[in-house]
């Protein structure tokens, strides 16, 4: 008979009452889990996929906008600018790196980016098999995305217009994966990347493909496959007008090569930026919003904002959760006060029996922090197991890579704040025990 | 320590403030003897047996239990030596509900600071006919097996002393002779003294020797 099992066994002669308050711990414990990792890998996250993007330049409107969707990929884009303009913020001496980006499509809810290979090395990105694109129509996918479509090097698939899944295909004109990419734990894996004139090539100009590598099989049937390209088309009626025009000049548009296109007509959705020197931050986004149609936004500024917005929500749902936790712990002294009252006949025979002040406290305390324990134990359990399962259904549906198997070291903290409490609930009926009156107790009793 | 008496009590009292609940000036018992300490209700004799026990402190006097004087003992000490050395047998008993009868019995003997000896516990189930009853919780019990089990408790550490409080009073006189021989004999068998107090005048003659207490004047 050791103390634990005593304390064991008095919580098992009211089984119900015990697990009414385990279950309040766990729930309270479950949802400060829950926020802590919900949070740090929202954070973590979140700046990861800006870690070496200082600013980006795109369209005028909402800057957290543009950032969503040029840097996380999460939102549409405020529009498309003109890609000689962004080049000359980016010829900048200012400037260190700049990565033009070009979106618009995506295959199984997977955006197709329309980039260079410098994108890919933004995220370390290298490659697992194959090789980067050569060609037109050629696209590199990245680990999450061709592991979730089935894409490996050789597939071919039909990029979807739009952004979410199930906008009209480009069945006339399929992509064809050359390379897949190991994954880095960043957005960079969610993404599937071709070269920017692949994307001019399905968008700006809707013109018949290049007769280039690969696409001689399909090129048999490209006429009829653009009427019915063309009869399912959403795109809007200047494009329609545009179709029309260049069926009129069929012939004509296939002599084009298409670097021949003066630049100054081509259209990106944004240009990626890194400074050459941290300095560039005080002045050149300054300049690009004061000039132009251009907007230029920070990703660490917006990151913080949305943190912001969000964290006050985080904040709140955090103090509810710790007002759970001290009801647990009220409700923890409830039980233990009131069956200190039943049993204070236990304990004054206890002490009968030989056992000390100190080991009735200790067996008084062992109980709350057992009630504690358990109910910590199945909070982070239940905390845990509820981060993996949303995790789960976050990146099936969000693209937002979270899972519930980490330890975040707030956690451990918690785990000592819980017991602390645990501890303060059990210290009262604990010092009732200590001082019970026993040969009173016994002689009423 | 072998040669003390089991209990030695000189001019013992104690009172709440002016009020003297109890006065005795001289008890003596010797080791191995049984004694049934009598008197009516109120004249102190619960008083008495929890200042034997030390459950309580003096006004007054000198306690003396196996040659320990009780005043110096002081907190866990006293604790401890009460568990180690006398045997407590409550009017009710007192089980705890929440441990099975065998997990009552060995929690003594743990208390006690002896070593745990299941062997010792079985011979001492088997004399007091509780085999077969270790798993069952004390509400399960009747009367007769939950004083069974109380007296096994008292005794399972072998006790040089045993007190019974009021051991018969809820008997009828059936269960009053088969009680008092079985405090007697169960104390005989591990040869400890064995105090009984009561009011109870069905037990005089039953013991080796009786002590008269009559409320203080």
């Amino acid at each position: 008979m050791t103390w634990l099992r005593l304390a064991f066994a008095n919580l098992r002669l009211s089984p119900l009452t015990s697990a009414v308050n385990v279950i309040l711990m766990g729930l309270g414990t479950a949802s400060i889990v829950l926020l802590l990792l919900a949070g740090a890998q929202l954070s973590e996250t979140l700046s990861r996929d800006a870690r070496s993007i200082d600013l980006v330049l795109g369209a005028k409107g909402s800057p957290v906008q543009l950032v969503l969707s040029a840097v996380y990929h999460a939102d549409v884009p405020p529009g498309n600018i003109p890609k000689a303009e962004a080049e000359r913020w980016a010829n900048d001496t200012r400037v260190g790196v700049s990565i033009p980006l070009s979106l618009g499509d995506s295959y199984r809810g997977f955006r197709i980016v329309g980039t260079t290979e410098a994108y890919a090395e933004l995220y370390g990105g290298a490659l697992a098999t194959g090789r980067f694109w050569g060609g037109a129509m050629e696209a590199v996918a990245g680990s999450a995305a061709a592991e979730a479509a089935g894409l490996v090097a050789g597939s071919q698939f039909a990029g979807a217009h739009g952004l979410m899944e199930g906008g009209h295909n480009h069945q006339s004109r399929p992509y064809r994966v050359v390379g897949v990419l190991e994954p880095t734990g960043t957005v960079l894996d969610r993404l599937i990347l071709t070269s920017l004139e692949s994307v001019w090539a399905l968008h700006g100009e809707d013109e018949p493909p290049a007769r280039a590598s690969g696409m001689d099989r399909e090129a048999e049937h490209e006429h009829e496959h653009d009427q019915e390209h063309e009869a399912g088309h959403t795109h809007s009626e200047d494009q329609k007008a545009e179709h029309v025009h260049e069926d009129d000049h069929h012939q004509h548009e296939h002599n084009h090569a298409e670097p021949s296109h003066p630049d100054t007509e081509r259209e990106i959705t944004a240009m990626l930026i890194r400074y050459r020197s941290p300095l560039a931050a005080m002045t050149l986004p300054r300049e690009v919003n004061a000039s132009g149609s251009l907007q230029a936004a920070a990703p660490a500024m917006e990151i913080s904002r949305i943190l912001q917005l969000v964290g006050v929500g985080m904040d709140g749902l955090k103090a509810f959760s710790w007002m759970l936790v001290v009801t647990a712990a009220l409700s923890v002294f409830a039980a233990l006060y009131g069956s200190l009252r039943a049993r204070r006949v236990d304990l004054a025979m206890l002490r009968c029996l030989g056992a000390t002040r100190w080991e009735l406290l200790w067996v008084l305390l062992m109980e709350g922090l057992l009630l504690s324990a358990f109910g910590i134990a199945l909070g982070f359990l239940a905390g845990h197991g509820a981060m993996e399962l949303l995790g789960g259904w976050l990146e099936s549906t969000r693209g937002v890579a979270m899972t519930g198997w980490i330890w975040v070291p707030a956690e451990t903290l918690l785990l000592l704040g819980l017991f602390g409490i645990g501890v303060i609930a059990a210290t009262i009926p604990a010092v009732q025990a200590y001082r019970t009156d026993v040969a009173r107790t016994i002689a009423e009793g | 320590m072998s040669s003390s008496p089991a209990i030695d009590v000189t001019d013992l009292r104690f009172s709440y403030g002016s009020h003297t609940v109890m006065d005795i000036a001289h008890c003596h018992l010797a080791r191995g003897e049984s004694m049934a300490v009598i008197g009516p209700s109120g004249c102190g004799k619960t008083t008495f047996l929890h200042l034997l026990a030390g459950l309580i402190r003096p006004s007054a006097g000198v306690i003396q239990i196996l040659g320990q004087e009780l005043s110096a003992l002081r907190g866990s000490g006293l604790d401890r030596f009460r568990g180690q050395h006398i045997g407590l047998v409550f009017q009710r008993f007192h089980l705890l509900p929440a441990l099975t009868v065998l997990e009552n019995v060995l929690l003594a003997q743990r208390l006690a600071r002896v070593p745990v000896e299941r062997g010792r516990v079985d011979e001492l189930f088997q004399s007091l006919s509780l085999a077969g009853f270790e798993h069952h919780k004390p509400s399960m019990l009747s009367q007769g097996q939950a004083q069974r089990v109380a007296i096994a408790r008292a005794l399972v550490h072998s006790p040089e002393l045993v007190m019974a409080d009021e051991p018969t009073s809820a008997l009828d006189d059936r269960h009053t002779d088969q009680a008092l021989a079985l405090l007697r004999e169960s104390a005989q068998a591990v040869g400890a003294a064995l105090l009984v107090v009561t009011h109870d005048e069905r037990v005089r003659g039953r013991l080796d020797r009786e002590f008269e207490m009559s409320a203080p004047t």
